[in-house]
């Protein structure tokens, strides 16, 4: 220990700290400064960014004493707290312009992201009071942002610019939506916004209990290895190790999974490990550091075993067996859709197009790594703060209890329960803020771990995994192969669909039957399809798990289909648009799977919309009026590229999907709302709040969410499958319309009215004379009603029946009524796949054209601009949808161009955040969003999901425009710049290979080798 | 990963030195750090007990022109050398380099004197100095106090990711001579969007032009990666200083000549040697013309813009 003098925020603070510390870590678990977080430990993410005398660094690698009497300021240091009151308790701090602009344009969504953001960006803003957009995305791009999409941020920067220079801030500009009701529709503040833009927001990691353990765990080094023996003697014995806990250690059940119950607690016993990094042992101690130097001296004897990593190979007869137990070797599922009779499509067509593709294996990176802390029963002591609390509190815990980040708590709580033997309602899982999921966060990781080790131990258990760990063990985006054969009659009209597909689902099935299920019954694209025969093969690996990812299967499957339309479009000479009008799925058609499209179907809108725009950019711009035709620009090739998709909202094929929602009002005339779905960043508490706010007629500010509790909220199942606003939301709408039914009861009562005329606006409650009088027959005028939602549009002038919300709510408990309703919202039921039914309730649609430019003396590829239409039913909030669409179209540009998790026979490649690089700042294009409304009825206010859609499309839409642009077709994602400009040198039409295999760099399509 | 047990911040040479003398291999360097933790992060480097961080060295980061050189501390970081006016005026090629390294966070810490000591040979940074034909100034400890002595860049390198300093050796600074009249410098690279930290490709120049602006008289190249140390195109520089006038044809036999000169591989994530042997003809042409170009507007205080010859114009 060595005494470290500095300067944080303006507070000298000197401390005794062991020499090794980084000042991320000086900052966060020395001074309790959790506001600078720690994405990645290689100055890759920026997450960490704090500013040292006046510059800013990594603080996840700088050692703390370079700032050796320095002057740090870190996120906490912003915002300035406003003088006036004088004990502190009600002082609000005074938000720096660039927090204030990051809330105010929706720069913040996860939230993980923006402390580092706002303290780089700041150090622009001191320099340069009037940056440009590059100068914006100079200075932030090496700060990476999973969520955004990044336009919000530079349009934040900027109007944090402006408002230092003139004092005014300018607004958001946000896309057209439908006449906004009060709450619905409106670009509401997301209720977390302040919390995350100063700091206090609180994430796993940042929560610390007295006496806290860390876990750190073992792992496989082989992708497939029985393991003989594990040897944790000289671990045990070293001084601040309090456990070593192996398979013999698990109480309960010995594997979990979401769907099938197939994943070790700990590889070993009868299960081999079967992928590197399937966790083998964990060990608890004092430190972190204790816990890691531990790792290093247990012993573990495997057998190596021969590994499959191949799915096309795992289906062959003698292919190595993952899990002997099951019924069909390596076949996780056999997926079919069976539509007509395609032979008699083919022989219809006069066009047939087949080819191969493949997609990769991606990462989600969503920048806050995994981390679960677990609390036994009967501990007592003290709670740290949460985002809404200054102060730590006294605590007793009643029950094992689970703090994590997670996508599904009570599926995290069913796995925890089973696992170490105890009832579901042993087990409290509390979800706190989650720095982005993006379906990463939905399996287990350390929870069953933690939880375990927090049993054994008697203590409270903290394992964060590092960014290097989280990368190698969290299950993938599937990698696929995906041959297809499309046909099409002369005019343009298709006929046919053949599809294969091999999905890579890795060592345990995850999700992995359900995603593959996705891309298949998605693989006729959003078309008209009138004969299909699609089979997919979903198959266990050695290679790392395979699981949800935004898109769910559809990515990968979209891109096959809008790659072939095109192949198609050149080929029958005919506009790539057209072709695709002329197909369109539209209301009353039919799908492969034998859904008939009854409402809520706007892709041709959206489609005419994106054509609209491009043509007006190509009139401005004086540039061909053939959109696809190139253009050339010094070395560089541009051209236009369209794609369209579609994706379910819903879980759908048949599985019960449900969500509860509770809904309270107090006599301080405020409700909660109250469900244990997921907030990712997508904003579903926004999303929540408005339905609530809405039906009881309150301001928004005066509903309190509360998600992720299993004790404290209902089960609003898992947030996957862009469902939670349409279901969870539906649940927050009814469970709010029904107390609003028990209070118009009551009111009527008091009244001496009809309850369907008790209205609730802007937190009163009120007879509205006008539709009583309407009731009466009388001519008063009701212009300014609006039945949506049960409340008036103003309140009659005179009208003296009138009482606070407050006042409402006091009536209600006065009739002694419960305050509280809970609500079961089921949504429209649907059908497993091959009965042909309805498998979805509802589908969101969208068509992406993406501008891009490709350098024919270097290859390089760069999109220049998205435009883009989402019908997405309804716009609850435009502000955090334009969020989400920004968001997932930036995430499809790294599907395309950038990213590939890496595995060479079962061996990740891919070992640091800086060898998986998503798409930064610079990537971003100019966007033009476009909000396309066709309501579905069951839908709140007919909102359908929008959380998947907004990636799906984009990535064909980028190689259809390279190969507009220079005649080359990239069959493989990502496009490797390299196989790029060799093929364009060479004059190859076609080539197969991708990032991450350069050096057998151009394989032309019919002469692969495998 | 195990960590470190001492962090040193000695303020001058001879301490630190001493320090290093102290403690043999059982110490490290550290400047920014950007390179050394992340390797000790990756496990790629064996953690040492003692770190000595060389950046509180009085006048470790300064940026001066004595004595007929420009020199600057091996301390310099990115971002200092990026923004200072001597070297933009010179050095252009550096400040190229070194301006496209990390993002602010990184280069506001990282140094030029790790990116030498680090050894890469695509190295951004260091391609840019082997181009200004620059000299390194090694301290070492001894009996007697500090012992400096300048040596020519290339001669620090061993091997990928390897330097010949011994354990008590450290960069102290770099040299080279200022940009003269009719002088001029460049770099350029070509990146991949996907998860390389190292270029593709990076390549800078330096010529000085005769007198009459159209031939070239002096030239170095410098080339990363083109084998397993920084690289000097030396052939393609002969074919720059030997031709009649630098114009189009010229530059066609000097790329010819750095192609088949560079020993380039083939790496799997990061290019093929094919696609790099086309950069080598891309970035060379950029290079040479930005060179070129800049050592002409370097006479041009004298003499009018358009007194350039035409003729040349068009490369
Ligand atoms: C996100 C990121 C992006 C990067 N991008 C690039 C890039 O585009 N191009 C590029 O070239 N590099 C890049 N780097 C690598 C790195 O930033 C540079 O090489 C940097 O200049 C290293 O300097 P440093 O001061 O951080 O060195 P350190 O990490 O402190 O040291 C590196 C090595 O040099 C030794 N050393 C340091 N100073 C001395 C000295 N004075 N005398 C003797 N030995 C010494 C150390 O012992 C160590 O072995 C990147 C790094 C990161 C993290």
């Amino acid at each position: 220990m060595t005494p470290l003098t500095l300067t944080v925020n303006g507070e000298e603070r000197s401390l005794e700290v062991p020499p090794s510390r980084y000042l991320a870590e000086v900052l966060r678990y020395d001074l309790g400064l959790t506001g600078t977080k720690i994405g990645c430990d290689e100055a890759e993410c920026g997450c960490c960014t704090v500013i040292v005398d006046g510059q800013s660094v990594d603080s996840c690698i700088y050692p703390a004493f370079k700032a050796q009497g320095a002057q740090v300021l870190t996120i906490e240091g912003l915002a300035q707290t406003r003088p006036g009151s004088q004990d502190g308790s009600c002082s609000a701090p005074e938000l720096h312009p660039l927090q204030d602009a990051f809330i105010r344009h929706g720069a913040t969504q996860c939230g993980f992201c923006t402390p580092g953001f706002i303290m780089q960006a700041k150090t622009l803003l001191d320099e340069n009071p009037d940056p440009t957009d590059l100068e914006i995305k100079e200075c932030l791009k090496d700060t990476y942002c999973r969520c955004t999409g990044y336009t919000s941020i530079i349009s934040s920067v900027k109007a944090a610019s402006e408002y230092l220079r003139t004092g005014t801030m300018p607004d958001a500009v946000l896309p057209p939506v439908t006449k906004p009701l009060t709450q619905i529709g409106q670009p509401l503040q997301r209720p977390d916004a302040v919390d995350k833009v100063t700091g206090a927001a609180r994430y796993t990691d940042d929560y610390t209990f007295d006496g806290m353990l860390f876990g750190a765990t073992l792992r496989s080094k082989h992708p497939h290895a029985q393991i003989r023996s594990i040897d944790a003697d000289a671990a045990r014995a070293l001084n601040g190790v309090h456990a070593v806990l192996t398979h013999a250690e698990v109480p309960g059940d010995p594997r979990h999974g979401l769907v099938e119950n197939d994943w070790p607690v700990f590889a070993g016993g009868p299960y081999p490990a079967r992928y590197v990094g399937d966790p083998i042992a964990l060990v608890v101690a004092e430190t972190a550091e204790i816990a890691q130097q531990a790792l290093t001296l247990v012993r573990v004897d495997y057998e190596v075993l021969p590994a499959v990593t191949d799915p096309r190979e795992a289906l062959q007869p003698d292919a190595p067996q993952l899990h002997p137990d099951r019924p069909d070797g390596n076949l996780l599922k056999h997926i079919k859709v069976r539509h007509g009779d395609v032979e008699e499509g083919f022989a219809e067509s006069d066009v047939i197009v087949e080819r191969t593709y493949r997609t990769p294996m991606t990462e989600h990176a969503f920048l806050e790594p995994e981390c679960a802390l677990a609390v036994p029963a009967g501990y007592s002591g003290v709670r740290p703060p949460n985002s809404k609390e200054k102060a730590a509190h006294d605590y007793d815990s009643d029950k094992l209890t689970v703090y994590v980040g997670s996508q599904i708590p009570y599926s995290d709580r069913r796995q925890v329960a089973k696992s170490l033997g105890l009832d579901d309602e042993e087990v409290r899982v509390i979800g706190t803020l989650m720095g982005g999921g993006f379906g990463g966060k939905e399996d287990i990781a350390g929870q069953i771990h933690a939880a375990l080790a927090a049993q054994t131990t008697g203590r409270p258990v903290k394992i964060l995994y590092s960014r290097q760990e989280s990368l190698i063990f969290h299950p993938k985006r599937h990698s696929t192969i995906i041959r297809i054969k499309t046909g099409a009659r002369r005019d343009g009209t298709l006929t046919a669909v053949e599809a294969e597909l091999y999905g890579d689902s890795g060592a345990y099935a995850s999700l992995g039957e359900k995603v593959m299920t996705r891309a298949t019954t998605h693989a006729t694209g959003p078309y008209v399809m009138p004969h299909a025969r699609i089979d997919c093969y979903a198959m266990y690996t050695n290679n790392a798990p395979s699981g949800a990812f935004r898109g769910f299967g559809v990515t990968q499957s979209a891109f096959a289909v809008e790659s072939n339309l095109d192949i198609l479009s050149a080929e029958l000479g005919m506009d790539p648009a057209e072709l695709r009008r002329k197909n369109v799925m539209r209301v009353g058609v039919e799908t492969a799977t034998g859904q008939e499209l009854i409402e809520s179907v706007g892709l041709l809108e959206c489609l005419d919309r994106v054509e609209e725009e491009i043509r007006k950019s190509q009139a401005s711009g004086s540039l061909p009026s053939d959109p696809w035709a190139p253009v050339r620009i010094g070395s560089k090739r541009l051209a236009w590229g369209v794609a369209a998709g579609y994706k379910n909202t819903g879980l759908g094929g048949g599985a019960p999907d449900k969500a509860e929602a509770e809904v309270e009002v107090f006599p301080d005339g405020t409700a909660a709302i109250r469900t244990s779905s997921a907030e990712m960043g997508q904003n579903l508490v926004g999303v929540l709040a408005a339905c609530t706010a809405q039906e009881l007629g309150l301001p928004y500010e005066k509903v309190l969410v509360t998600v992720m509790d299993t004790d404290l909220t209902p089960d609003g199942g898992p947030s996957t499958a862009s469902r939670q606003t349409y279901v969870s939301g539906n649940a927050a709408r009814l469970a709010a319309r029904a107390m609003r039914q028990q209070m118009q009861n009551v009111l009527a009562e008091k009244f001496d009215t009809h309850p369907e005329v008790i209205a609730f606006h802007e937190g009163l409650a009120y007879v509205d004379e006008r539709r009583l009088a309407q009731i009466h027959g009388s001519e008063l005028p009701v212009e300014g009603a609006n039945s949506a939602n049960g409340s008036a549009g103003g309140i009659l002038p005179g009208s003296t029946r009138t009482i606070s919300f407050a006042d409402a709510v006091n009536a209600l408990l006065a009739e002694n009524r419960l305050p509280k309703i809970r609500y079961e919202y089921w949504a429209p039921q649907t059908q497993p796949l091959g009965t042909g039914g309805d498998m979805h309730f509802a589908f969101s649609y969208a068509v992406h054209a993406a501008l891009v430019s490709v350098d024919t003396e270097t290859g390089e590829v760069a999109v220049e601009r998205v435009i883009s239409a989402h019908d997405v039913g309804r716009a609850i909030n435009p502000l955090s949808l334009l969020g989400q669409i920004e968001g997932g179209i930036v995430m499809g540009i790294g599907n395309a161009l950038t990213e590939n998790y890496i595995v060479e026979d079962g061996i990740p490649w891919t070992e640091r955040l800086g060898q998986y690089k998503m798409p930064g700042i610079k990537m971003t294009p100019k966007m033009d969003s476009h909000i396309v409304e066709h309501p579905t009825a069951d839908g709140p206010y007919g909102a359908k999901g929008v959380g998947e859609i907004s990636s799906i499309p984009i990535s064909p839409a980028i190689t259809n425009a390279i190969c507009n642009a220079v005649g080359v077709r990239c069959l493989a994602l990502p496009v490797d710049q390299d196989a790029l400009l060799l093929a364009m040198r060479d004059g190859e039409k076609e080539i197969d290979g991708h990032w991450g295999q350069t050096g057998q760099w151009l394989v032309p399509n019919g002469r692969q080798p495998h | 990963m195990a960590r470190w047990r001492a962090y040193h911040t000695p303020s001058t040479v001879a301490e630190a030195l001493s320090l290093l003398h102290q403690h043999k291999d059982k110490a490290r360097i550290i400047a920014g750090g950007t390179d050394l933790i992340l390797d000790m992060e990756a496990e790629l480097a064996a953690a040492p007990d003692v770190l000595v961080d060389v950046t509180k060295i009085g006048g470790i980061d300064h940026i001066a022109q004595k004595d007929g050189w420009i020199v600057l501390g091996a301390g310099t970081t990115h971002t200092q050398i990026e923004s200072s006016p001597l070297l933009r005026a010179h050095a252009r090629c550096l400040t190229e380099s070194c301006g496209v390294i990390g993002g602010p966070q990184v280069r506001n810490v990282a140094t030029l004197g790790g990116n030498v000591a680090h050894a890469l040979p695509a190295a951004d940074g260091t391609i840019g100095l082997l181009a200004l034909e620059a000299e390194v100034e090694v301290a070492e400890h001894s009996a007697r106090g500090t012992l400096h002595t300048w040596q020519p860049l290339l001669s620090i390198f061993a091997g990928p990711g390897r330097n010949r300093l011994a354990p008590d050796q450290m960069l102290h600074a770099f040299r080279f001579r200022p940009t003269d009249a009719r002088a001029g410098n460049a770099f350029d690279r070509i990146m991949r969007p996907q998860g390389v930290a190292l270029p593709v490709l990076g390549i800078a120049a330096r010529v000085r032009m005769d007198a009459t602006l159209r031939r070239v008289e002096d030239a170095v190249i410098a080339i990363g990666p083109a084998g397993p140390t920084p690289f000097r195109a030396t052939r393609a520089e002969n074919v720059l200083t030997t031709a009649e006038a630098f114009d189009d044809d010229t530059v066609e036999k000097a790329i010819a000549a750095a192609q088949a000169q560079a020993s380039l591989r083939t790496s799997k994530y990061r290019a093929s040697q094919a696609y790099r042997h086309e950069m080598i003809g891309v970035l060379l042409r950029r290079v040479l013309q930005t060179s070129v170009e800049r050592a002409r507007m370097n006479d041009a205080p004298a003499e009018p813009r358009d007194a350039y010859p035409k003729q040349c114009s068009g490369v």
